[in-house]
């Protein structure tokens, strides 16, 4: 792979307009931002880890635009990459995090306790409820430029934390490249397993090199508490359960979080965070909590009102098919969470969901019964 | 993307054993190779251009193996690349061509005269001729790790010296970034258009970067001579025809090989060559020659006879399905070409393919009359004869 430094000072014998990418066809928040001069301007930095600008941007290069959802088109390979390149970065973030700006700060509550209610959104249309987020471990860089010395240091210390945990969050680790069949059935069967990414946008910015190694999952015995090392970011943390007892999955979701962060504490390696962004993540959509909080929520009236997309961003909330992003409802089901990830904390965002669904639940049962939910509609949050 | 120099410097406070790819799993050439102690030797190294050894071996940590082909597992980002990995590439090379030692010369041979016969290949069972190299050019960095910049240089100065050719080589570059929807049906149904690579071999070592920046084909007026810019190689250079007359597609893909290569040494920029290597090419499969030579031949009978694999061996040939590499024959159809590239000239390969599919037309006739045909069975070609 060619973006090294060597390589980058021999780019600099070519004038940056015959290095800057043409990006007349592109419609993503990198193409929007970066201008011939910005790009002038970025092209001899580096971060200490050797990452560059046509690092950063390559898969926004690569990858034009997507039909539905407007992508981000650029990618952090550590933490200093939002610094080195915040001129590139802090616009691209604002205009992704509803106006945020280089000098707001970012709030984080894990405290369960502040969210309000979330344990009754009624369970004969809510079939499943699920918090996760993404973590990045101090010290390592990211998936798309870390070696595989940092990818399996990041995967043993992982295991290490996670072997720690105990009573409810009791687990055992599943490295994907010895899985047994047997094994992969069952991840399969409940919904846990992931595979080499294939879409073009993470393979684009090198996600993907070296798989399966250092790959894995990690779960409870219970299937409620789940880890993904080393896919997109670091770590994934996910918390599920069926049903509609969110209060419980955030619960779950906090506490485990809090015990993993100790023990990677323990071991000399915190999460990396700052109080303007919030968590650290590969991708800058993923900024702030990183957190998507959502249920699978059975709305077939309510998801053909002629207002439903107009409710659903009052409520600043978004809906994707039952396959995840990019996926089709299936049989009126939506799997519905926030929009937001950064500029509110943790608690914020799940009382998003919960009162949001609550209310969508409301609705859904009075056109059932072919009653008006005009004077139901929410003020924009 | 990871593999600086900062980046790869950095990675030397992790051991060798922690950098060191897993490939227990794998079964391509460079994991035949690359042990932990060579790896533990090369890490550290890099090219002029910034090329490292994780560089070179990333696709074939990415891809363990494929089904049906040994692949090569392992690329060059530069020329320099195989002298600064030479201890990695030479076996390799070695592995892949016949025993081609570290010590021996390559021996170049673009006169067409020198091919016997081959404008008489049966019509009614030769239905195309082909011949295709690739070509570097010096000074720029190939495909796996060349820049922008880099790339459109290489793109603006094909344009220049193919727009320069004329007579039967006088022609149109059609960049692909900017191609209307009729040129495109165009050169569809005319079998020319090369799209975005799909073959995770291919897009694991970054040749897809950009797409479609600075890619580009260019062809005659008479649809007989063709040039890929900047695809899986700096270039790519075809003639072809429908057909049997080998001697004539191999007689244009000379000329106008020769032309283009006077222009590119007028800008100072030649090909890259050297006594040991032939031409130097992104893949280590097509060092040498870079040569595949070949028609879409009709062997109904021959392709089911039960020593047709080991005819083809023995006449240094290899099949393939007409829709290329990888692909299944259809109606009996088989695309034939020499199965070497290197320590044997074009003009060597050229002739294998021209006697040996000569030889495979008259065994099929004598199949279809129902006849034996044991006493045509070759011997074993040496690479170099006489």
């Amino acid at each position: 792979m060619p973006f090294g430094n060597s390589h980058n000072q021999l780019k600099m014998k070519f004038s940056s307009e015959q290095e800057y990418p043409d990006l007349s066809k592109h419609n993503n928040h990198m193409a929007k931002v970066l201008t011939p001069a910005l790009y002038e301007k970025l092209r001899s930095k580096q971060t200490p880890s050797g990452f560059t600008l046509d690092d950063v941007i390559q898969t926004g290069v690569d990858n034009p635009g997507h039909p539905f959802i407007m992508t981000v088109g650029c990618v952090a390979g550590d933490e200093e990459t939002y610094e080195v390149f915040k001129e590139l970065l802090d616009p691209v973030i604002q205009d992704r995090h509803g106006g945020y700006k280089p000098t707001d700060k970012h709030k984080t509550d894990l405290n369960p306790s502040n969210l309000k209610g979330g344990d009754d959104l009624d369970a004969n249309y809510v079939l499943s409820s699920r918090v996760r987020t993404g973590r990045s471990i101090c010290g390592f860089c990211l998936p798309p430029h870390c070696s595989r010395g940092e990818r399996r240091a990041v995967e043993k210390l992982s295991v290490e934390a996670l072997g720690a945990l105990t009573g409810d969050l009791k687990g055992k680790y599943y490295a994907l490249k010895n899985m047994t069949e047997a094994e992969q059935q069952q991840l399969i069967d409940d919904h846990f397993l992931f595979d080499k990414p294939v879409s073009p946008l993470l393979l684009a910015s090198g996600m993907a090199r070296d798989w399966p190694d250092a790959r894995g999952i990690w779960h409870n015995d219970n299937k409620t508490f789940l880890v993904w090392v080393n896919e997109e970011d670091h770590l994934r943390v996910i918390s599920m359960q069926k049903g509609g007892n969110m209060k419980e999955v955030f619960n779950r979701f906090c506490t485990g979080l809090t015990k993993i962060e100790e023990l990677f504490k323990n071991k000399g390696h915190a999460f990396m965070w700052n109080e303007h962004l919030g968590y650290i993540l590969t991708c800058p959509s993923n900024l702030g909590t990183g957190l998507r909080a959502g249920v699978h929520v059975k709305l077939p009236n309510l998801s053909k009102y002629r207002q439903f997309e107009e409710i659903l961003k009052r409520l600043r909330l978004q809906k994707r098919g039952t396959g995840g992003v990019d996926t089709a409802a299936v049989g009126g089901v939506f799997d519905i969470s926030n929009a937001d990830r950064l500029g509110f904390s943790e608690v914020e965002l799940v009382q998003m969901v919960v009162d949001g669904v609550k209310l969508l639940i409301v609705m859904e049962k009075r056109l059932e019964k072919g009653q008006a939910i005009e004077d139901l509609m929410p003020a924009q949050k | 993307m990871p593999f600086g120099n900062t980046h790869n410097n950095f990675k030397l406070n992790y051991k060798t054993d922690e950098e060191y790819p897993d490939l227990t799993k794998h079964n391509n050439h460079m994991a035949k190779v690359l042990s932990k102690e060579m790896y533990g030797k090369l890490r550290d190294k890099q090219t002029p251009t910034g090329f490292t050894l994780d560089d070179v071996i990333q696709t074939g940590v990415d891809n363990p193996g494929h089904p049906f082909i040994m692949t090569v597992g392992c690329v060059a980002g530069d020329e320099e690349s195989y002298e600064v990995f030479k201890d990695l590439f030479d076996p390799i090379i070695s592995d892949r061509h016949n025993g081609y030692k570290a010590t021996d010369k390559h021996k170049t041979d673009l006169n067409f005269e020198n091919l016997k016969g081959g404008d008489d290949l049966d019509p009614n069972y030769v239905l195309s001729s082909r011949v295709r190299t690739g070509r570097s050019i010096k000074g720029y960095a190939l495909p796996p790790h060349n820049s922008r910049g880099e790339r459109r240089a290489v793109e603006k100065l094909s344009v220049e010296a193919l727009n320069s050719l004329d007579g039967e080589f006088k022609g149109k570059y059609y960049p692909l970034k900017s191609m209307t929807d009729a040129d495109q049906e165009q050169l569809i149904a005319d079998h020319f258009l090369f799209d975005k690579p799909i073959s995770p071999l291919l897009l694991a070592a970054g040749m897809a970067r950009d797409w479609p920046d600075a890619r580009g084909i260019w062809h005659n007026e008479n649809k007989t001579f063709l040039v890929w810019v900047n695809e899986e190689d700096h270039l790519r250079v075809i003639a072809m025809q429908k057909g049997g007359n080998m001697k004539e597609v191999f007689k244009r893909f000379c000329v106008g090989l020769q032309r283009i290569e006077e222009i590119f040494k007028k800008h100072n920029h030649g090909f890259m060559w050297n006594e040991h290597l032939g031409f130097v090419l992104t893949c280590p499969s097509n060092l040498g020659t870079g040569l595949r030579g070949g028609v879409h031949v009709k062997l109904p009978k021959l392709s089911t006879h039960a020593k047709f694999e080991e005819i083809l061996t023995r006449l240094r040939l290899q099949k393939r399905g007409t829709g290329g590499v990888d692909t299944a024959s259809v109606g009996g159809v088989f695309d034939i070409s020499n199965a070497d590239r290197i320590g044997s000239s074009e003009v060597d390969q050229v002739q294998c393919v021209v006697d040996g599919v000569k030889l495979m037309v008259e065994m099929e006739k004598k199949l279809e009359k129902d006849e034996s045909i044991d006493s045509m069975i070759p011997a074993q070609k040496q690479q170099l004869e006489g």
